[in-house]
């Protein structure tokens, strides 16, 4: 066996080439670290995505990880004030509504141009308005989604698209004056003029790049050049590249946005797996990144990273669904439920910190919120005493609930769906599991056949308006809940419909106290997502709206 | 050759055509589908309905199957519903990432597989075959992705290596050819060779175990059963060394069914490529099947698996081909 036996100075020679190789190239990646770091203003940021945005024509999308990019390169008409949901001007410095809602003018900052120098003026406005009103092609109209639930309709509603248009028209009175009209007022406006969806966006590169043509074929969609590699506005940043073998998208700092960024690149790195995002983080790959799961804060922190808390925007629930079960229909069963749920344990113990206990169907930020709302307390013996009241004291319950999926409201649906079977199991319910994948018609079943008597679910806002909850879950008959209360639905609508500002609040408070009487579902908590950056990241604020801004950021 | 090359060629085209239905009808099948992935939250039954009618999704099986091979046929497999990109782009984007990978995970587990099993072998219950032995049942018993795990938490910081990706964000590396190795060293670009290399180590080593283990288990029965043969006992006593003993009777002979498991082994590598490649962010096409089945990509599943497919008929045919180069008795018949 001579050959294979290595000599002993070759071993020792091949042992030391090894610890050499080990020591060299601790080095390399050291010094790599550093020097990718940056100054004090200028520098990069990478910041690590949880998925693949789809394309950068945020009128032709509704999730979050595109978003998150086109946030960066455009503005819209209001924005929200960092770190809230409140309103705050961004291409318009002031807005009003007259004609009862139905005719909305805007005050438009002056002298603002797009990154391809394009004016941004009243003209620009109109176009995009008109653009998406004027939108042709059942492709196109079917991923306007924002636009499809807040205009309603378009000028030609084509494939199923139905729905009156709320828009009529825009005129550009002078370069810094737009008049938008409605063919109706709704609750969501102004606070809708925030939304990403609703990005003014350059008409020339528009024009440009084709930025219309959305066509599909077979089952998949191709969008425009404008959508893929030409995206304008007047962001802090600029689009420079999306390089999909590397899954990362080049945004370079923007000088002739209004709101300059500090940084002079910021880079979007595409890691699906949380555990690689944490990981990448540790070492040092990436800056910050989205979605850490809860039961890693503390791990963080003592990593001396910063979870940044974000005030909550979203509400989970538990979903009653009337039409299956004929004793839900006896409000006194819904409120056993109501009072058997420790929802106080479950939020102590199961979700992140900040979450808390929900009082009713909107968060504490939107207007409409009221504390005086009907409560249910945690008291098992009235639970019990209800459902013996009510003659239901044997329940069985078809108890749905989603897996292979994280929600920010949800951040673990198995574990929720123990805790809260757990609860009902000692108020005398026996609970029959449903386990669905998310993506594999959980969605279908619950939404669309009501299948269950029980699920969970939730919703993130999109825009301060309390509409955007209660409205979107309780506006009309819906399969989820099984339940007809043409009362409710009528002052949810008269609510929606009031005039912005006091009134509006008060509508929406009022419809909040009978929507805790009635109690078509179980409010459980207002969950806080978070978002963690780097020690060495200053100046991101965590916004409850998913909204983070990175022109104030720097890396030290 | 060329006969058996051609026949074998023939009888690829109905197995693919029957797959590509059953992935089709299988696809479908499935509950849910891409347009609750797509609408995500905002999803309403209205407007999963909406999408599933822009989509086509609604109309009866057979006629979205003609749809599909008409298209096909032409070369076109639509574009992925996740990144709206070409998929047959994608799969010749993301494809040399997974052979980059496969090829060093096989690289490590026939260099040190083959020794190990035959020093096993050869020293048949000693110290070196035991330890063998319960290395290669731990290599198939830990499954890759809690590997991964592991090599990420505990390895990647120590050792200085990248704990995910197949290139350092921001490294401008000039990409020709997608092969990270191979691109950097036309360029002359050598940062960007090291760069690659780091990135390499850890997700090849966690997805060799999956060869590995079997590969040394083989060699070391195959090896067994020939040093017991007839012909080795003549081959000694004819007087030849042990050194030609060892190549042109043992190994040779000894090869034949690991060669044959190194073709199988390679479906197993491209399956576990999925696991390794999403826990090390390795952007291949392991990575690209996981995004997809998450999000009920339709487009981008059809053509990977049938991409699969044709791959693995395509390795089993290349080693059929070898063993006739290695065992002559195999060319004659």
């Amino acid at each position: 066996m001579q050959q294979l036996r290595l000599t002993r100075t070759r071993r020792v020679a091949l042992i030391g080439l090894a610890g050499a190789l080990a020591v060299s190239l601790s080095a390399c990646a050291e010094s790599k670290r550093e020097e990718g770091a940056g100054g004090g203003t200028g520098g990069t940021m990478i910041f690590g995505a949880a998925g693949n945005p789809k394309m950068f024509d945020p009128a032709f999308n509704d999730e979050g990880e595109t978003f998150r990019i086109t946030r960066q390169i455009y503005d819209t008409l209001i924005q929200n004030k960092p770190g809230t949901a409140d309103l705050e001007p961004s291409l318009a410095e002031k807005w009003e509504s007259s004609n009862e809602g139905k005719t909305w003018t805007f005050s438009l900052k002056s002298g603002v141009k797009f990154s391809d120098g394009t004016p941004m003026d009243a003209t620009a406005v109109c176009y995009n308005f008109d653009r998406w009103y004027n939108m042709k092609g059942a492709a196109a109209q079917s991923q306007m989604i924002y636009y499809g639930d807040v205009f309603e309709g378009f000028a030609k509603n084509e494939g199923d698209a139905s729905g009156d248009p709320v828009y009529k028209s825009c005129e550009a009175k002078d370069p810094t004056t737009a008049v938008l009209n409605l063919n109706k007022a709704k609750g969501a406006f102004p606070s809708a003029f925030t939304l990403p969806s609703f990005s003014i966006e350059s008409p020339t590169a528009l024009k440009q790049y084709n930025a219309d043509t959305v066509t599909q074929s077979g089952d998949s969609f191709t969008y425009s050049e404008y959508a893929n590699k030409h995206p304008v506005g007047t962001g802090p940043f600029k689009f420079e590249s999306w390089d999909q073998a590397k899954g990362e998208i080049t945004l370079v700092r923007n000088d002739t946005s209004p709101s300059p960024a500090k940084l002079d690149k910021l880079i979007f790195k595409v890691i699906p797996d949380e555990n690689a995002r944490k990981q990448a983080l540790k070492a040092g790959d990436i800056n910050g990144y989205d979605y850490p799961s809860p039961a890693d804060y503390g791990l963080l922190r003592n990593d001396g990273e910063q979870v940044l808390i974000r005030p909550s925007f979203n509400v989970l629930y538990l979903g009653i669904n009337q039409a299956n079960n004929p004793k839900l229909k006896d409000v006194r069963v819904r409120q056993a439920l109501a009072y058997g749920v420790n929802r106080e344990q479950f939020v102590k113990s199961k979700l992140a910190e900040g979450s808390e206990v929900a009082t009713e169907f909107v968060p504490k930020v939107i207007s409409g919120y009221t504390d005086d709302v009907t409560k249910y307390p945690y008291d098992v013996n009235k639970a019990k005493d209800l459902l013996k009241q009510a003659g239901a004291e044997n329940l069985t319950l078809k108890f749905y609930y989603p897996t292979e999926v994280s929600r920010p409201y949800m951040p673990n649906p198995a574990d929720t769906f123990t805790a809260i079977s757990e609860d009902l199991k000692k108020i005398g319910v026996t609970i029959e599991a449903h386990a669905e994948p998310w993506n594999g018609g959980y969605k279908d079943d619950v939404q669309k056949a009501g299948k269950q008597d029980l699920h969970l679910l939730g919703w993130t806002g999109d825009y301060n308006d309390a509409g955007n909850f209660v409205g979107t879950f309780f506006g009309r008959e819906k399969k989820e809940f099984g339940f007809n209360n043409p009362e409710l639905f009528a002052a949810l609508s008269a609510a929606d419909a009031s005039p912005a500002g006091d009134a509006h609040a008060k509508a929406y408070q009022e419809v909040n106290k009978k929507i805790m009487d009635f109690l078509p579902a179980i409010p459980i908590a207002y969950p806080t997502p978070a978002i963690v950056v780097g020690p060495k990241v200053k100046g991101l604020v965590a916004s409850p709206l998913t909204d983070e801004r990175f022109n104030t950021v720097t890396v030290n | 050759m060329l006969r058996f090359l051609v026949r074998r060629l023939l009888q690829a085209i109905p197995t693919l055509f029957i797959l590509s239905i059953l992935v089709f009808a299988w696809l479908r099948s499935l509950p849910g589908g891409p347009a609750a992935a797509l609408l995500g939250d905002k999803a309403t039954p209205e407007k999963i309905a909406n999408l599933n009618h822009v989509l086509g999704l609604d109309q009866p099986i057979f006629v979205q199957y003609f749809g599909f091979l008409g298209r096909a046929l032409t070369g076109d497999f639509g574009n992925s519903l996740v990144s709206t990109q070409p998929v047959m782009g994608e799969i010749v984007t993301f494809l040399p990432a997974t052979i980059e990978l496969g090829m060093s995970a096989m690289i490590i587990a026939i260099i040190i597989g083959i020794p190990a099993g035959y020093l096993s072998a050869r020293y048949r219950g000693g110290p070196v075959d035991n330890g063998v032995i319960v290395l290669s049942l731990i290599g198939v018993a830990v499954p890759v992705f809690f590997l991964g795990y592991m090599m990420q938490d505990l390895l990647a910081a120590p050792l200085g290596l990248p704990s995910q990706g197949r290139q350092a964000a921001g490294l401008d590396a000039t990409a020709i050819t997608n092969f990270a190795i191979l691109d950097g060293i036309m360029t002359s670009e050598w940062d960007a060779v090291w760069d690659a290399i780091k990135h390499l180590i850890l997700p090849a080593f966690a997805l060799a175990t999956i060869p590995l283990a079997v590969i040394t288990r083989i060699t070391r029965a195959s090896v067994l059963d020939v040093l017991n043969e007839d012909f080795i006992r003549t081959a000694n006593s004819k007087g030849l060394t042990q050194q030609v003993v060892r190549t042109r009777h043992v190994l040779r002979n000894g090869l034949l069914p690991v060669v044959t498991t190194i073709g199988l082994q390679t479906g197993a590598l491209l399956g576990g490529a999925v696991l390794t490649e999403r826990v090390f962010n390795f952007r291949g096409l392991g990575f690209l099947l996981a995004e997809g089945i998450e999000r009920r990509d339709y487009p981008r599943l059809q053509a990977l698996l049938l991409f699969g497919a044709v791959v693995y008929v395509l390795v089993n045919m290349l080693v059929d081909i070898s063993y006739g180069i290695i065992d002559p008795r195999v060319r004659v018949r």
